[in-house]
């Protein structure tokens, strides 16, 4: 029984640990898209 | 298209919950194996998702090679064409068929490749096409990452060994390990034309991968050894709660795509404005 | 000026007449010809890369010697592997530093702006890098035979096809990658990461082949007949692929 939620909560860490990993490069992103709108002559 | 998302975000998470308390509560539990089996509702469909996406970014990398030139281009159709009606064919044609596969299976998975192939050609632009073979090949080894993960984890309070060479773990472990190095690939390439690179060793990963099955297929069935997961008949309330969890995982690896892709052309995008920023640079900071 | 003299330059000294150069055998046989002995002919000069990795073949198969001391009986069970890992990791050594000499001379963008088609090249690559492991291999193969008191039970002129096959199913991939990892940062650790996870097929094959001539237990027919398919469809792949490979800058 132990295995079973040992599996269950392994696939949920991997997912969450992926969907972290996408959130932090959208936040990194996003600070790279406002240095860009301050930038002259972009005017994004 | 914007408020898509987050209801489409609601339905899945609804659906996993579903999913999560149907493998638990409702599914039987299995004879010989008792409560552990319910890894199965997790395991095949982390399997299943994988592989399609996998194989959405082996269709994403033969139409970015192919797709510049007319007659490669024209061959390729044909070739999906002619692949499809074969599956077809070959479903009610060769009897019985190999490891108990159901025919109509056979013929769907066959008429979905060739539906997948020209779908990707209708709907993205060849750069769009990249953009999705680098989403599909990441997502892809975060599920097969869950499937060699659970995988273990049932095979020994069952059959008492972590791992064994059998077929298909075997073949899941030789695809997970060529993604991570087109991944890698990918990130430490200096090339511009990284894309086409990525492609080629797309395709031969799809070369290599009937290779690794195959000649382990055959080594086995002379040499028996355990085989995890095994075929055979599965009770038809498993199936539906196989088939509840499998539709609840796709959607939720579409909604990961999806996020995904948004972030890629965005990033896309971000490059493309700082190359263009540097080059203006000199000029404005006069 | 030094980089031309000591690249002796290989190409065909016909027109650039790309169609008719592409589309005649005779002269692609020529080009391969031709860049081959220029690649046998650096190496025997220079020597530098022959002696380190004659000296590092050694060194592996002490190695493992050390690591691995069976009695005859097991050594027969377990040679297969060691000595096809073994060979692996030469083959990677020498992969790389064959392309290596070539982008320290520029001689790559001698290559793409040449008539000269790219398969042409490539097979002159995949040959010499061949005959260079192969050299490797022989010099290898008494050491461990004699480290290992290994001595086949099977039919042992089988090794030999076997040998041939294998290393060639290393080095055609192996020159492939090696040519894709070279604009990539971390170059040398780059192509081991494409090589290996393709080459499981082949080196399954390799293994088991050689275990089944060492032990004479069973026939190593279909892991030959693996091996050969694998070289086929892997060669034509790369034949038909390396003109993306060679052109992406």
């Amino acid at each position: 029984m132990n295995f079973l939620y040992a599996a269950y909560t392994a696939t949920w860490i991997i997912h969450i640990a992926y969907l972290s990993i996408l959130v932090q490069r959208y936040r990194h992103l996003q600070r790279e898209i406002e240095d860009l709108k301050k930038k002259p002559g972009l005017g994004a | 298209m914007k408020r898509a998302f987050p209801i489409f975000a609601m339905l899945t998470a609804v659906l996993l919950s579903y999913a999560l308390y149907e493998a638990l509560e409702v599914a039987p539990t299995e004879q010989t194996m008792g409560n552990v089996q319910r890894i199965f509702y997790y395991h095949v469909p982390s399997a299943w998702t994988a592989f399609l996406l996998f194989f959405i970014n082996f269709v994403c990398s033969v139409q970015y090679l192919v797709r510049p030139n007319q007659v490669a281009d024209k061959v390729a159709n044909w070739v999906t064409i002619a692949i499809g009606i074969a599956a077809c064919i070959a479903a009610f044609v060769i009897r019985p068929l190999p490891a108990n596969i159901e025919p109509s299976s056979v013929a769907t998975t066959g008429l979905a490749m060739t539906g997948l192939y020209f779908l990707i050609k209708k709907y993205f632009s060849p750069e769009n096409t990249d953009a999705l073979a680098v989403v599909s090949a990441e997502v892809g080894v975060v599920f097969c990452t869950v499937v060699l993960v659970t995988g273990p984890l049932w095979a020994r309070p069952v059959w008492g060994i972590w791992w064994t060479w059998d077929v298909r773990l075997t073949s899941t472990l030789v695809l997970w390990l060529i993604y991570i190095s087109y991944l890698m690939l990918r990130r430490f390439s200096t090339s511009s034309q990284t894309p086409v690179l990525a492609a080629a060793l797309a395709i031969f990963g799809a070369l290599d991968v009937p290779l690794v099955y195959f000649s382990i297929w055959i080594f086995r069935t002379q040499h028996p050894q355990p085989v995890i997961g095994g075929g055979g008949s599965i009770d038809s309330r498993m199936l539906q709660v196989l088939l509840i969890n499998w539709v609840a995982f796709l959607c939720f690896a579409g909604l990961i795509c999806w996020s995904r892709y948004r972030l890629e052309i965005l990033q896309r995008e971000v490059e493309e404005t700082q190359a263009l920023e540097a080059l203006l640079e000199p000029r404005s900071s006069r | 000026m030094n980089q031309v003299s000591q690249t002796a330059s290989p190409l065909p000294k016909s027109p650039p007449q790309s169609s008719s150069i592409n589309s005649s055998p005779a002269k692609s046989a020529g080009v391969i010809g031709a860049t081959l002995a220029k690649d046998l002919r650096l190496e025997w000069r220079s020597k530098d890369a022959i002696n380190s990795m004659l000296f590092f073949s050694l060194l592996v198969v002490v190695v493992f010697s050390f690591s691995f001391d069976p009695n005859a009986e097991e050594s027969r069970q377990i040679a297969g592997g060691l000595v096809w890992v073994a060979f692996l990791f030469a083959a990677v050594v020498a992969l790389n530093q064959t392309w290596a000499r070539e982008l320290r001379n520029q001689v790559l963008d001698a290559y793409r702006v040449s008539p000269a088609p790219a398969n042409s090249l490539f097979l002159a690559k995949a040959l010499g890098n061949f005959i260079f492991v192969a050299v490797l291999e022989m010099l290898m193969t008494p050491l461990f035979i004699m480290f290992y008191k290994l001595r086949a039970l099977g039919p042992a002129w089988q090794l030999i096809p076997v040998a041939a096959l294998g290393t060639w199913a290393l080095v055609v991939n192996g020159t492939f990658f090696a040519a894709m990892s070279l604009r990539t940062r971390s170059r040398e650790i780059m192509l081991p990461l494409l090589l290996f996870p393709i080459s499981i097929p082949a080196l399954l094959a390799m293994v088991n082949a050689t275990t089944a001539i060492l032990t004479g237990e069973l026939s190593p027919r279909f892991w030959i007949v693996l091996l050969t398919t694998y070289d086929v469809v892997f060669t034509i792949a790369c034949l038909l692929l390396f003109e993306l490979v060679l052109q992406a800058e």
